[in-house]
């Protein structure tokens, strides 16, 4: 219905993926999760959309958006920033034992 | 002839691509205090779209959790670490 919707949120979960390859900062990464995350909801309310469709939250005529990729995707944020939140704490403690947030330092500091 | 195009997907192909280039700025910078912006501007813009797909509920959620939350622990986490990256 809706085709650069799709493109876009596919260029989103790509800038996640390439972060999450290329990149050699903790925080670099958790930040490249994130994009990725915000990728997959945008795909998935994007799916549910109709055209000239109204939100399902009153009582007025017309075709309604489907409301189970809305449900869905209230539940994937909270999922997704607590992840996050989890995430930032382990980074935090990496930092504070070793010194150092880059992983290639990581990997000598574990020899 | 300008009707072929309606308002709805000029709007949005706007807000696409501000969103796309808001990513690449927040992969790309060597400031993570300013990577953590970027992805504050990219959640925003995001939340704008959910408005605009009819689904107002994620919208408000994507911009309390995704534009303020989101972006106050990445700050919170560069403070109490390095701020630039390598």
């Amino acid at each position: 219905m809706t085709p650069y919707y799709y493109l876009g949120s596919l260029a989103l979960i790509a800038i996640g993926i390439y972060i999450v390859i290329a990149k050699r900062n903790l925080i670099k990464i958790i930040i490249g999760l994130d994009i990725m995350d915000t990728g997959v909801n945008l795909l998935l309310i994007s799916v549910g959309y109709v055209k000239g469709g109204t939100a399902p939250i009153e009582n007025v005529p017309g075709p309604y958006v489907d409301p189970v990729p809305q449900a869905l995707v209230l539940t994937a944020i909270v999922i997704g920033v607590s992840v996050m939140a989890l995430a930032l704490s382990i980074a935090i403690g990496i930092y504070k034992n070793t010194g150092t947030m880059e992983l290639d330092e990581l990997l000598e500091v574990k020899k | 002839m300008i009707e072929l195009i309606d308002m709805f997907t000029i709007v949005s192909l706007i807000l696409i691509i501000v969103m796309i280039i808001s990513a690449i700025i927040a992969a790309e910078l060597k400031d993570l205090l300013s990577a953590a912006v970027a992805l504050g501007v990219m959640s925003l813009v995001v939340s704008i779209l959910f408005y605009m797909l009819q689904a107002p509920d994620v919208a408000i959620t994507e911009a309390a959790i995704g534009a303020a939350l989101s972006m106050a622990i990445v700050i919170f986490a560069v403070r109490s670490t390095k701020r630039w990256e390598k």
